[in-house]
């Protein structure tokens, strides 16, 4: 097919009430590393690629491996001025100003070669790859619940892991939602694995993430090559609220995360259980009426973005059938 | 045996946390000491709880311009002040010259310094290799006393290596390191542990110094013989990781051929020392930069003689 012709047969089995949704092939990929600088995983997994890139080469698809935060891996810390992950938005993307933050400058660079966010040029998929010091196994990222696409390759992995557990956060969320590395891209994907402490590298932690990105892209090729995906559901977390540490008046953290919370990510949290444990040994319950299920539960990296934990509700997401425009 | 040895009474005791400004168990428990000391005190002594890198702990970071705790020797101590010194060099003075001055009468009798690692090291004991009565007897204590779980003793510096960290400042040490934490976390249960092995600690001192007699014990330690760094590409990055196996197995057995790194291509690189060792600080983040993967220790006996203040 013609490419002038994609766009408008996409729209229209969009449009129909057909269950099968027309994708557009997906020929350009990125994954991201070092989005922040001391996530070790991506790192590594990409320094690796872009020297011997033969396992994430699938016929017919461009692959490219990408470092998008240098100097913040090279002093292994999370970023230099601001974090990365969250100034991917209009504003940022747009700034001219003589004394910008390393950051955004870097987004607007990342913006030139990999986006425009937005435009019919920008990436087709991105994988931006990370680590947590919380407990979440290894976690899908979805920003959109209609993007079939992705929903779709979430399903595959899923199936591709079983038995091994494979969350998917869905972080669609009014004032929740962040502009991420990979949102340009038309679909983005976060890949969140843990738990692994900043500045370490682990064998097991980039061993589960390499499978990730395998799965991730044997999807692709197969997508690619014409198979049609039947409608599927899909179970998500999807985020409701952030939950600060209780402070001072200085601002001080005067109880932290109970040791019955601590690495239970993805496990329901119900009124009445312990969340916070005081200096003096007292117990702080949960006092939501409905179950809950946390994560991001204890990330270092929150604790100045003043989140002990994020509260998410179970969702059951259907993913309409799918099938290459190409095919 | 030797026979019994007297040592006289302890009373000035400080507790140091964040000598590392993001190893948060020690930080966060001197901070809440400052605030509330009562924990701190004994019938026969008070010590005090001090924060020992407030910049760094303001930035969550390891340190600012140089590793605090390998700055305590005299060339650092014995130094003049200059405009563009690190500040670790500032604070290692001041530091000296508040519970030192290292090596004199006037220092304090016992410096405890608060660690994490992101190593699965659980909690353990960490002496000095010259200093061997006060603190050993203090570890024993500890093993006996503190039911909260198995609290291995691991000796440091090489014996004829200059004393390099911040209990070296007072006329006897002791780090607790506890791990597996990430750098910036706090986790409950290695807050706990640490609070209670502090309080067993003073509870020590506190016999010592109303007159208890302590009787001769053997114990096993783990003696510091040098480290490993990581397979490395001719740029300094590292092309390997610590192998799955090795992970996590701080304290275990490491035989000749045991694997200890795995290559981003998959193959294996086995330990090619000749005799068994025990590796500790496997995969710790600080580390990386010191060249570091895991440190090798051999397990010794020691025989520690019977023990009552003067």
């Amino acid at each position: 097919m013609l490419n002038e012709f994609q766009q408008p047969l996409k729209l229209l089995n969009r449009m129909t009430s057909c269950s099968v949704v027309l994708e557009a092939p997906v020929q350009r990929v990125a994954i991201f590393g070092g989005t922040h600088g001391n996530e070790l995983s991506g790192v590594f997994l990409v320094k690796h690629w872009q020297k011997n890139g033969a396992e994430i080469q699938r016929s017919g698809l461009q692959v490219t491996p990408f470092i998008t935060n240098p100097r913040a891996v090279k002093k292994c810390t999370r970023y230099i001025d601001c974090d990365l992950n969250r100034v991917f938005d209009p504003d940022n993307l747009g700034k001219v100003m003589e004394d910008i933050p390393y950051e955004v400058r870097k987004a607007q660079e990342i913006n030139n070669l990999f986006g425009p966010k937005g435009s019919d040029v920008a990436y087709d998929l991105i994988f931006d790859l990370h680590n947590t010091t919380s407990n979440m196994g290894g976690t899908l990222i979805l920003e959109n619940s209609g993007n079939d696409f992705i929903m779709q390759m979430f399903h595959y992995i899923k199936n591709a892991l079983a038995p091994e557990s494979c969350p998917v956060f869905l972080i669609e969320h009014p004032n929740l939602k962040y502009a991420t590395t990979r949102s340009i891209a038309k679909h983005p994907v976060g890949v969140e694995v843990g738990p692994q402490p900043q500045g370490v590298l682990r064998a097991d932690i980039l061993d589960k993430m390499r499978k990730i990105i395998k799965h991730g892209l044997d999807f692709v090729r197969i997508f690619n090559e014409g198979e049609e995906f039947p409608p599927c559901t899909i179970e998500v977390y999807r985020i409701i609220e952030k939950v600060d540490y209780p402070r001072n008046k200085n601002d001080d953290i005067i109880a932290i995360i109970h040791p019955c919370l601590q690495d239970q990510d993805w496990q329901p949290l119900n009124k009445g259980d312990p969340v916070f444990l005081t200096c003096d040994g007292e117990t702080i319950a949960y006092e939501g009426d409905s179950t809950v299920y946390p994560t991001f539960v204890n990330e270092a990296a929150y604790y100045e973005k003043k989140q002990a934990f994020v509260k998410t509700v179970k969702v059951k997401l259907t993913a309409k059938g799918l099938r290459s425009s190409s095919s | 045996m030797a026979a019994l040895q007297r040592l006289q009474p302890v009373s000035h005791v400080a507790v140091s946390g964040g000598t590392h400004g993001n190893e948060m168990s020690g930080i966060y428990l001197v901070k809440h000491w400052l605030r509330e000391p009562s924990a701190l005190q004994r019938d026969s002594f008070s010590a005090t709880p001090f924060l020992a890198n407030p910049l760094a702990i303001e930035r969550c970071v390891r340190y600012v311009g140089r590793d605090l705790n390998r700055t305590f020797t005299k060339q650092f101590l014995n130094s003049k002040a200059t405009q563009d010194e690190p500040y670790e060099v500032q604070r290692a003075r001041k530091i000296n010259q508040l519970y030192g001055p290292k090596g004199s009468a006037q220092a304090f009798d016992f410096l405890f310094e608060l660690h994490n690692t992101t190593a699965n090291v659980g909690a353990c004991l960490i002496a000095s290799v010259q200093d061997n009565l006060l603190p050993m007897h203090m570890c024993h204590f500890i093993q006996t006393h503190c039911t909260l779980g198995h609290y291995p003793i691991l000796l440091y510096n090489l014996p004829d290596q200059e004393a390099y960290s911040i209990s070296s400042v007072a006329k006897h040490g002791l780090a607790f390191e506890l791990g597996p934490q990430p750098q910036g976390v706090l986790r409950a249960d290695l807050l706990t542990q640490m609070g209670a092995l502090v309080a067993c600690a003073l509870d020590f001192i506190d016999l010592f110094n109303k007159g208890t007699t302590f009787p001769a014990f053997e114990t096993e330690a783990y003696r510091f013989i040098g480290s490993v760094d990581y397979p490395r590409h001719p740029d300094g990055e590292l092309c390997a990781s610590v192998h799955s196996k090795l992970q996590d197995k701080d304290f275990l057995p490491l035989r000749p051929g045991d694997p200890i790194f795995q290559t981003f291509s998959g193959e294996e690189i086995l330990y090619q020392g000749h005799a068994t060792i025990y590796p500790v600080f496997i995969n710790e983040a600080a580390y990386y930069e010191k060249k570091i993967a895991f440190n090798k220790t051999e397990k010794c006996s020691l025989s520690i003689p019977a023990l009552q203040r003067e």
